[in-house]
């Protein structure tokens, strides 16, 4: 496929209507792009047309696209993860693919256009529609149930987050039949990613998805911290929250004070690209230095973003599946707060080449080999908690195992990477590709699919089938282990990442091992689906009418399954930490109290799923410079949201006789299920 | 600011009481009355006053020492940067209304956390950028070495 040229429309009718978008901006001759752009249409075609078929549209329209209930929206977030967790896979495989073909003198299937794409288009997907929706969506589901709160502190904002990240995810997508996507590697390195080294839609594309997507985070991150400073029950302290919704904090924290520095960063490249400025161009008096500079200064707290809320996880399932108080957790709070500070301090890691020199490397690989203390002491932790534990080895807690085996090797190998002459030799390299996947796969991915199997239940009210979840585990940790411990020994024999051919016959051999290891992985997230529709049809066999399918210890458990909308019937009183476990040694769980008093909820809105959806026109005709078309939809959005201060019919009173009738029917199916 | 956006619970009826932050509880039972933003502290039309006659002397001064060059560009820029300073820290107390009263302990915590983050981002910055500069693009150093 060749780079579309930015051109602009001879007629000034066309040119108005259109910008520089034609009819050869998508790639028609291109089968493998038009076959993808074929299945994702098709896909959205199937769930359309079913939709309809099946009149569900009301159903969807109220119970889950219009909703501002923090579950549903959660679950949103980790549908739109699993959903790009499947094309940013189909990229890892194709890049597999064309390494292990193109590496001993054939020409693999992909151009090179085309594999710098792939592996941009890899990179960006995994992090900020992958990973992020994924721990952002599990917090969304579990923090407020923790808490004991009713929902999160601003409901309609936490639905327009949804659908700005779910706009930034369809304008990638978008990307791949109507233009091109940016060749540039996931963070966009200027100069390469101003005009004059990327002519070409891709970059636009870049910028708007992440921009889009970017505020929907921090309007997350907003969101989340003010639900936990405000919101939990009488009697949680600080120092009595569940450690998952502590390393929430953390991490929320981190997108706070971070991902303006990345909106700001990326707003300047923008500025460079639109308006001919010169920030981080190599004339003009720019410096691309300062780019590189700033993006990792986001890109680094980002990565503690993801993985303290995959520790947080692990730190709930260790004790749950142990039975025992989590060791440690004092250590641990300090451990995460400690952790959430020194990420603002190691930034320079990401660049020791760039020629800093020895007193500015010095001090940025000492600070980055500080924070594997914190990180060790977290390990520490999880080791005591299973230790004369009585550990249950189930689907969960095999993740949580493999995680801290495979996370203790990506930490030894990043020490490797923080010593800066070691760098020098390492850096771009497939051994850094080995490192941070050994890291990301190890720590984030593991981590939110074993809380995926743990909360499964509480969001559903029924498991996940276990002995495909066992496969899938093994699958995956065999994958991971075939796929990338090649990629430390390739690294090390001085392979550089991102080549779409290499004529060395020495490699070849490893490559067309991780291949394989890719290949594996595949059987894995096979799997996964596979686990996930049976689990499905065979729903009524896993049901857990307890609330508490696995013996568990936080508030989250305390409820039914799925929790009813308001949550909690009665604002929960927490005395301890592991407040529900306590609850149950006490024998005061399960008691229904006499009456109730009315709950305060807040009403559906469809205004974040309204702008959420004018902003993908918005980034699209930003991206093809038809500026009718951005005003108009810029206006649609700022107008929604001014409309929507006018409404002043949001909230309403739950009534005693309705929550009545559902705790009711809670407790008949409780007492059941005790007696038989 | 009108908050029904928040699903506060039923503030007379809900057992709230034992929020670490009381502030939130205040908050909380105000819900209501679509109160304004108790977060912050009562400021008096004086606060307003002392506020914006420290503003405009503190902006006036850098004009001032600018336009009849009373100082060199060396001396100058330091002097302009720290006033810029003060007139943060005069904006904060007075207009944005913080103080050191124990209702504002999450306010001034989330402040310092801020100024740290934004302190080592910027000192950090130019430690970085000027010897990245000095060792990699030395042309565009406007002069001076690295000591």
């Amino acid at each position: 496929m060749s780079s579309p040229v930015a051109e602009l429309h001879e007629d000034p009718v066309l040119r108005f209507l259109f910008g520089k978008l034609d009819i050869s901006s998508v790639p028609w001759h291109d089968p493998i792009i038009m076959g993808a752009g074929a299945g994702m249409v098709g896909a959205a075609v199937l769930v359309l047309g079913l939709t309809t078929y099946f009149k569900l549209w009301p159903y969807v329209w109220k119970e889950w696209l219009t909703s501002v209930d923090h579950k549903k929206i959660g679950v949103m977030y980790i549908i739109l993860a699993l959903i790009m967790l499947l094309r940013g896979f189909a990229d890892a495989l194709m890049m597999r693919a064309q390494q292990a073909l193109a590496s001993a003198g054939g020409h693999g299937f992909l151009p090179p256009d085309h594999f710098d794409q792939i592996f941009t288009a890899h990179g960006v997907i995994m992090i900020f529609f992958v990973a992020m929706p994924f721990v952002i969506g599990l917090m969304n589901v579990i923090m407020p149930l923790q808490i004991g709160a009713r929902d999160v502190a601003f409901p309609y904002l936490n639905s327009l987050s949804f659908w700005f990240t779910a706009a930034g995810a369809v304008l990638i997508n978008v990307s791949l039949v109507v233009g091109e996507f940016a060749h540039t590697g996931w963070l966009a390195y200027a100069p390469l990613s101003g005009l004059q080294f990327s002519p070409g839609v891709g970059v636009d594309y870049y910028l708007w998805a992440i921009q889009i997507s970017g505020i929907g985070t921090t309007l997350s991150g907003v969101n989340l911290i003010a639900t936990i400073f405000k919101m939990r029950a009488p009697g949680m302290t600080l120092m009595r929250m569940p450690v998952f919704t502590w390393t929430t904090l953390a991490a929320n924290i981190l997108i706070v004070a971070a991902f303006p520095i990345l909106t700001v960063t990326l707003a300047l490249l923008g500025l460079d690209r639109y308006l001919g400025m010169h920030f981080f161009t190599n004339d003009g008096g720019g410096n691309a230095m300062m780019y590189v500079n700033l993006i990792w200064a986001w890109g680094h707290p980002e990565v503690y973003i993801l993985v303290l809320p995959a520790f947080g996880i692990f730190s709930e399932i260790v004790a749950t599946f142990c039975r025992k108080r989590l060791f440690g957790y004092d250590a641990m709070v300090y451990a995460t707060m400690c952790i959430a500070i020194l990420s603002f301090i190691v930034w320079l890691h990401h660049f020791f080449t760039m020629g800093a020199g020895a007193n500015v490397n010095a001090f940025f690989g000492i600070s980055t080999m500080i924070i594997s203390i914190p990180t060790g002491v977290k390990v520490f932790n999880w080791l005591f908690t299973m230790y004369r534990g009585r550990v249950r080895l189930e689907v969960p807690m095999l993740w949580t195992m493999g995680f801290i085996i495979t996370f203790v090797i990506g930490g030894a190998t990043g020490v490797m990477l923080a010593i800066p002459g070691a760098d020098f030799v390492l850096h771009n390299s497939v051994f850094l590709i080995a490192h941070f996947h050994n890291v990301i796969i190890g720590g984030v991915l593991f981590g939110c699919i074993a809380g995926l199997n743990y909360w499964f239940p509480k969001a559903f009210g029924f498991r996940l089938h276990s002995g495909i979840g066992k496969v899938s585990f093994w699958c995956w940790l065999i994958g991971f282990y075939v796929a990338f411990m090649p990629l430390y020994a390739l690294g090390l024999m001085g392979m550089t990442r991102r080549l779409s051919h290499m004529d060395n016959p020495v490699w070849h051999v490893y490559l067309i091992v991780a291949a394989c290891g890719a290949l594996i992985i595949f059987a894995g997230i096979i799997a996964q689906i596979v686990q996930i529709g049976y689990s499905i049809w065979k729903r009524d066999e896993l049901r857990d009418d307890s609330g508490d399918p696995w013996d568990g210890r936080t508030l989250e458990w305390a409820t039914s399954s799925p929790p009813p909308f308001y949550n909690f019937a009665v604002t929960p009183a927490i005395g301890n930490h592991d407040a529900f476990w306590d609850a149950k040694q006490t024998g005061q769980a399960y008691i229904q109290p006499k009456s109730y008093e009315p709950i305060h909820m807040p009403r559906n809105t469809a205004t974040g799923l309204l702008i959420g959806l004018a902003s993908i026109p918005f980034g699209f005709a930003l991206v093809w410079h038809i500026w009718w078309l951005a005003v108009v939809t810029l206006i649609g959005m700022i107008g929604l949201a001014i409309l929507h201060t006018f409404n002043e019919d949001r909230d309403y009173y739950v009534q005693p006789d309705e929550i009545k009738a559902i705790e009711d029917a809670r407790f008949a199916k409780l007492n059941t299920t005790t007696e038989a | 600011m009108h908050i029904p956006d928040k699903p506060t619970l039923h503030p007379a009826k809900d057992p709230h009481t034992e929020l670490a932050d009381h502030h939130a509880v205040d908050k909380l039972n105000h819900g209501d009355a679509h109160g304004h933003d108790h977060g912050a502290g009562h400021a008096s039309v004086k606060d307003y006053l002392i506020g914006f006659s420290l503003s405009v002397i503190l902006t006036a001064i850098p004009f001032v020492l600018t336009m009849l060059k009373l100082m060199p560009t060396a001396t100058l820029v330091p002097v302009i940067l720290i006033l810029g300073v003060i007139q943060i820290v005069v904006h904060l107390r007075y207009f944005l209304h913080m103080n050191s009263s124990s209702s504002q302990v999450w306010n001034n915590l989330a402040f310092i956390f801020t100024a740290i983050i934004v302190g080592i981002l910027i000192i950090g910055s130019l430690w970085v950028m000027t010897h990245l500069n000095h060792n990699m693009a030395p042309g565009m150093m406007s002069g001076g070495g690295l000591g």
